[in-house]
């Protein structure tokens, strides 16, 4: 007899596990952060090791939402139905500068950060960021999810 | 055509339009009329000047005096090869000139991007409306008037500390 007969596991941990290494993102992008993004989607840093790779392209589908590049004033209402077009559990992650708090525009058009709009999970700054640290930010919110009290609604009353 | 013979043709033909000629960066700087305007742009559109592109109309604010807003054109000739700039000072009160459409039709979203960010009337426009922001935005935001920073959200912001 050798190896695991058995294995006992929280459904909390359990969950956690699934939903970290399952992230569908729904790329939310508007400006030179998609290149960062771009790249650090592609086969050369492969966003995929970290179990985020499948991209979607409805927020219906998606359970990450990255906000990649500068929301103005006349985008925000399409960012904010997006947002409440994704299905719970959700997350956020503000790519770049921009998004995390307006950047180098302080100005009439632009959005001073996402959070003044959506909930924000994870804050990328840079401008751009580099592959490595939104890899570093994906990390420190699958961190996140993996301790963060898991809601499942099955079995419990509305 | 040299350069310094078509200055003076175009001065000849436009003596009732043009105010002044200056060189600016190597092009030749025409100050005109507003309410000659449109005949000068459309003697300068066809015939020996040939003046066949509107490359770009953009507007300077002054902040103050009479002529507060100063309209900007560049027309590019293709067969010649050369630039043209022309200037029109519009009064701060009622900031108006005659519209280029029919001439250009790029004119059109370059009139109504300057209506949308100086709010300078375009006589004659056929459909002047806001081209960059948002249907309900008050007030034109490339004035100097216009308050610093000032935002005008379409959907509630949070406010952060």
């Amino acid at each position: 007899m050798s190896g695991l007969d058995f294995l006992t596991t929280r459904l909390e941990t359990a969950l956690g596990w699934g939903r970290k290494f399952s992230l569908f993102h729904y790329p939310f992008i508007t400006a030179c952060c998609g290149m960062e993004y771009m790249s650090a989607a592609c086969a050369h840093f492969d966003i995929d090791r970290f179990g985020a790779g499948l991209t979607r392209f409805s927020p219906r589908q998606a359970d990450l939402l990255l906000v990649v590049g500068t929301v103005t004033h006349k985008l925000a209402p399409v960012l904010r139905t997006v947002y409440d077009q994704m299905l719970e559990p959700k997350w956020v992650i503000a790519f770049g500068a921009c998004a995390v708090s307006g950047g180098i525009y302080q100005n009439y058009a632009v959005v001073q950060g996402i959070d003044r709009i959506v909930p924000v999970d994870v804050y990328i700054p840079g401008c751009p960021p580099r592959p490595e640290m939104v890899l570093d930010g994906l990390l420190k919110l699958q961190d996140k999810i993996q301790h963060q009290k898991q809601d499942w609604r099955w079995g419990t009353k509305p | 055509m040299g350069n310094e013979t078509l200055i003076e043709a175009i001065r000849t033909k436009l003596a009732a339009a043009v105010e002044s000629v200056s060189e600016s960066l190597g092009d030749q700087v025409l100050t005109v009329r507003p309410g000659s305007l449109r005949s000068a742009m459309a003697a300068l559109r066809e015939g020996p000047f040939d003046y066949a592109v509107l490359l770009d109309l953009t507007c300077v604010d002054y902040a103050a005096g009479e002529g507060r807003f100063e309209l900007v054109y560049h027309l590019y000739s293709m067969s010649r090869n050369t630039r043209l700039r022309l200037k029109v000072s519009v009064p701060a009160a009622d900031p108006a000139v005659d519209s280029l459409n029919g001439l250009w039709k790029n004119a059109d979203w370059l009139e109504r991007e300057v209506f949308d960010m100086f709010g300078v009337r375009f006589d004659g426009h056929p459909y002047l409306r806001r081209l960059l922001t948002y249907e309900g935005f008050e007030g034109h935001p490339l004035r100097k008037s216009y308050p610093w920073r000032l935002a005008q959200p379409r959907i509630p912001m949070k406010d952060k500390a």
